[in-house]
């Protein structure tokens, strides 16, 4: 139903201009016919204008048995803008490696468009579908609609948040596992642990294909699953002249900045060090037809980074340097180990402390020796200047002397 | 023996509700504090998951958001617009 323009917009209006697609235009293209996003732009100009936010966080609505997949908001100006008195977000749980078709778009947008305000967020930092703005009564019709199309609620809170990857073997040829498998996989296997809160602090999987790492898992998850391979890279020696030929300075350009100083081009043909290599894929992000992931792929699973939030930004540290990551997933071994590492965390772990900032306060040696796993030298990233592990024979030597 | 499920869902809701607005408990403080009652007979994976998960769904208790997540009795939230 069109809906009358109520507010004049002028430091909005400026947004609109340049060659961008700007997030006001679609803001005013809801409003035509959606009052909670009318009343969404008369609040963002009263905003913009004072330089105050006029939101409330609110902690407890959801939808019945579930601890995570609604944010609560309501405006500290309702009766100047009622439509958007609850402005709750939801989000929702996105497919794998984030493909759609065409009608399950559709169908989210009806969904959307009828209980909501039709904003949405594709995606939100964390992965998930967001529907920007509802009101609490309508969360359960909601939720009855995005069930029966096969969608559910991700994660919020202190859960298990919604995994995420990249598209892997869908579309990428340097997958060295199959995302996509494995993050359906772990969104079935912690179905309780993303919908009732049960951790210290929120707990993020991220499942990258390979070191480009296109999910920046290293840098946003807690617990980072990244692809690699164990043996050699595998050369076209052919392609590689291709590239010398047309123009690429493969000394410059890629041995050079090799961070293992692995690669030797003699104009003919290059040799690669594998012992040495860092598997950063810089040569075969260069030279793709050339250079591919050894065959022998799977991961690394690496723990504790984080964005900033409580505490600084923290990057992941290896935990499991290479395992193969084939179905069926739950013959794995990495399940016992997560699982032993969420006890210790819960156990140990203080309110709002990411799993990462608990195994810097009781340092990396002793997280290793209560989750039951040896020191290697893979997870040192500095040789002979790693405060975190340490071997305690050298100390018994020490006492022996 | 391990500990009956009702036994431990009355447990934890009278914990919740005997100290209702002096303390907020997470799933791990219910966890630890049914260990304690209860020793080896509480399973925190199997029962202790399964009575916080009915007494949600039955609507006793909700979880609540505010820095982190918390169970609690039903009440209407401070920041509630009507
Ligand atoms: S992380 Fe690697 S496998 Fe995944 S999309 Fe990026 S380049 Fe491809
Ligand atoms: S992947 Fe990186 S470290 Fe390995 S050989 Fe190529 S550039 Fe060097």
């Amino acid at each position: 139903m069109p809906v009358e323009k109520k507010y004049e917009t002028p430091l909005l209006d400026q947004l609109e201009s340049g060659g961008w697609p700007s997030f006001v235009k679609e803001i005013k293209s809801a409003a035509e016919d959606n009052a909670m996003a009318n009343d969404l732009l008369g609040l963002l100009e009263q905003s913009y204008q004072e330089k105050i936010g006029h939101w409330k966080h609110g902690g407890i609505v959801g939808v019945m048995g579930y601890g995570g997949g609604v944010i609560g908001r309501y405006t500290d100006l309702p009766e100047k803008y009622p439509a958007i008195s609850h402005f709750h977000t939801m989000r929702i749980n996105q497919p794998a490696g984030w493909f759609y078709t065409s009608e399950a778009l559709r169908t989210l947008c009806d969904i959307w468009d009828a209980h909501g305000s039709g904003l949405t967020n594709m995606h939100g930092s964390t992965g998930d579908i967001i529907f920007l703005g509802t009101r609490t009564e309508e969360l359960e019709p909601i939720f009855s609609k995005l069930t029966a199309a096969g969608f559910d609620l991700g994660g919020s809170g202190s859960d298990v948040r919604t995994p995420s990857c990249c598209c892997g073997k869908a579309r990428c040829e340097w997958a060295c596992y199959d995302t996509m498998g494995l993050t359906y996989y772990i969104t079935n296997r912690y179905q309780d642990e993303l919908h009732r809160p049960a951790f210290p602090y929120k707990m993020k999987f991220k499942m990258s294909g390979c070191p480009n790492d296109c999910v920046a898992s290293v840098a946003r998850a807690d617990i980072s699953i990244i692809g690699t391979w164990r043996d050699e890279i595998q050369v076209n020696q052919e392609e590689v002249r291709n590239y010398a030929k047309s123009g690429l300075d493969i000394t410059k350009e890629i041995a050079m900045l090799c961070p293992g100083k692995c690669i030797e081009w003699n104009g003919n043909e290059i040799q690669i060090d594998n012992s040495n290599c860092r598997h950063c894929m810089h040569c075969i992000n260069l030279m793709p037809k050339a250079l591919a992931p050894g065959k022998d792929r799977g991961a690394a699973i690496l723990v504790g980074s984080k964005a900033p939030i409580v505490e600084g930004a923290l990057l992941s540290s290896v935990l499991v340097p290479f395992i193969k990551l084939e179905e069926p997933y739950d013959d794995l071994e990495i399940w016992e180990l997560i699982e032993n590492m969420w006890d210790i965390w819960c156990e140990e772990g203080k309110n709002r402390e990411r799993i990462g900032e608990f195994i810097q306060r009781v340092g990396l040696g002793n997280f290793l020796d209560a989750v039951g796993l040896e020191p290697q030298p893979e997870m040192v990233a500095f040789p002979r200047d790693n405060p975190y592990v340490f071997y305690e024979e050298y100390f018994e030597e020490e006492e022996d002397q | 023996m391990a500990v009956d499920l009702e036994k431990v869902k009355e447990t934890m809701f009278k914990l919740i509700k005997d100290s209702a607005g002096m303390k907020k408990w997470k799933a791990t403080d219910l966890h630890k504090a049914c260990e304690e009652l209860f020793g080896d007979e509480y399973d925190k994976r199997g029962v202790g998951k399964d009575a916080i998960k009915e007494l949600v769904e039955e609507g006793k208790l909700v979880y609540t958001y505010f820095g982190g997540s918390y169970l609690e009795l039903p009440h209407r939230e401070g920041a509630a617009n009507d």
